[in-house]
């Protein structure tokens, strides 16, 4: 049985990989990418710690609403960029600066 | 054994996200971030969550990366010359202010977590006292059904509408408007 330190220091390593995505990045998809990576070391948490509680299965229940979370999340964020770059003719979201025509 | 398995996967996730991250070319990032997405339903397996890996597998690769591969072919032009020129800079750091931010996240999280250790919180040193952890011979789908159908059945059927509102208003987002 791997202990619940590995799977925190994994967790962690993932969550850092997403925050570097997010801050350094110069391009919408891939910023939606550093926040699935945050999402999915959250989950990740979510089920290590979820086995140490076989009566209300929470862990394992919340991590399936939280991937549902993400999917919505995706689809309207990618909705969202697909008519930003039908407007600005970019994704780079530092060129993209006023939010009325 | 289990252990080695555990470390190889970990390093899969772990490898493939720091190439997602410092490739130049997104469309090899975005099948990278594929590869990321299956090493942790693998992981996700090895917290007895058979259910939640194979969930993974269907709503990511299924669908947030296929949505992601279509965004990306939608919203890039330069699509093809970006294929062709693969980057003699393998592992470029752009700037070093977020590589120092994310750097600095992670040194406190591992002070943390080796701090913590096996200090473990109340909860889980009374529900392994008991017995009651969840072990590798246990049925989890047939509980995970019951419990989603009686203890959490309120949860389940406000994200089932959140999800059916966020689908309807992302169509609604990307449709194409006629001009008037």
């Amino acid at each position: 049985m791997i202990s619940l330190t590995h799977f925190l220091f994994v967790s962690a390593c993932l969550f850092c990989i997403g925050l570097y995505a997010i801050i350094a990045k110069r391009n919408s998809i891939m910023i939606l990418i550093g926040i699935e990576f945050i999402i999915n070391a959250a989950i990740l948490n979510l089920v290590a710690f979820g086995r140490y509680d076989k009566i209300n299965y929470s862990g394992q229940i919340f991590a399936l609403f939280a991937i549902v979370l993400a999917a919505a999340a995706v689809a309207v964020g990618l909705a969202i960029i697909l008519n930003v770059y039908r407007k600005y003719k970019t994704i780079n979201p530092e060129n993209i600066t006023d939010l009325r025509d | 054994m289990e252990l080695a398995i555990f470390y190889a996967f970990a390093a899969l996730v772990i490898g493939s996200a720091l190439l997602v991250v410092s490739l130049k070319n997104t469309a090899r990032s975005l099948f990278l971030f594929f590869i990321v997405l299956f090493g942790m339903a693998g992981l996700f397996i090895f917290a007895l969550a058979d259910f939640v890996a194979i969930t993974q597998i269907m709503v990511y690769v299924g669908g947030v990366l296929i949505l992601m591969i279509f965004a990306f072919m939608l919203s890039n032009k330069e699509l093809l010359a970006d294929l062709q020129n693969t980057s003699s800079k393998f592992l470029s750091i752009p700037n070093w202010q977020s590589l120092l931010l994310s750097i600095g996240f992670l040194a406190v999280m591992s002070y943390g977590i080796i701090e913590w250790h096996d200090n473990f919180p109340q909860w889980i040193t009374e529900n392994i006292r008991q017995g009651n952890i969840i072990k590798s011979s246990d049925n989890n789908i047939n509980q995970l059904g019951i419990k989603f159908m009686t203890q959490y059945l309120l949860p389940f059927e406000v994200i089932s509408i959140f999800l059916l509102a966020a689908l309807i208003g992302a169509a609604h987002l990307s449709r194409k408007e006629d001009p008037k």
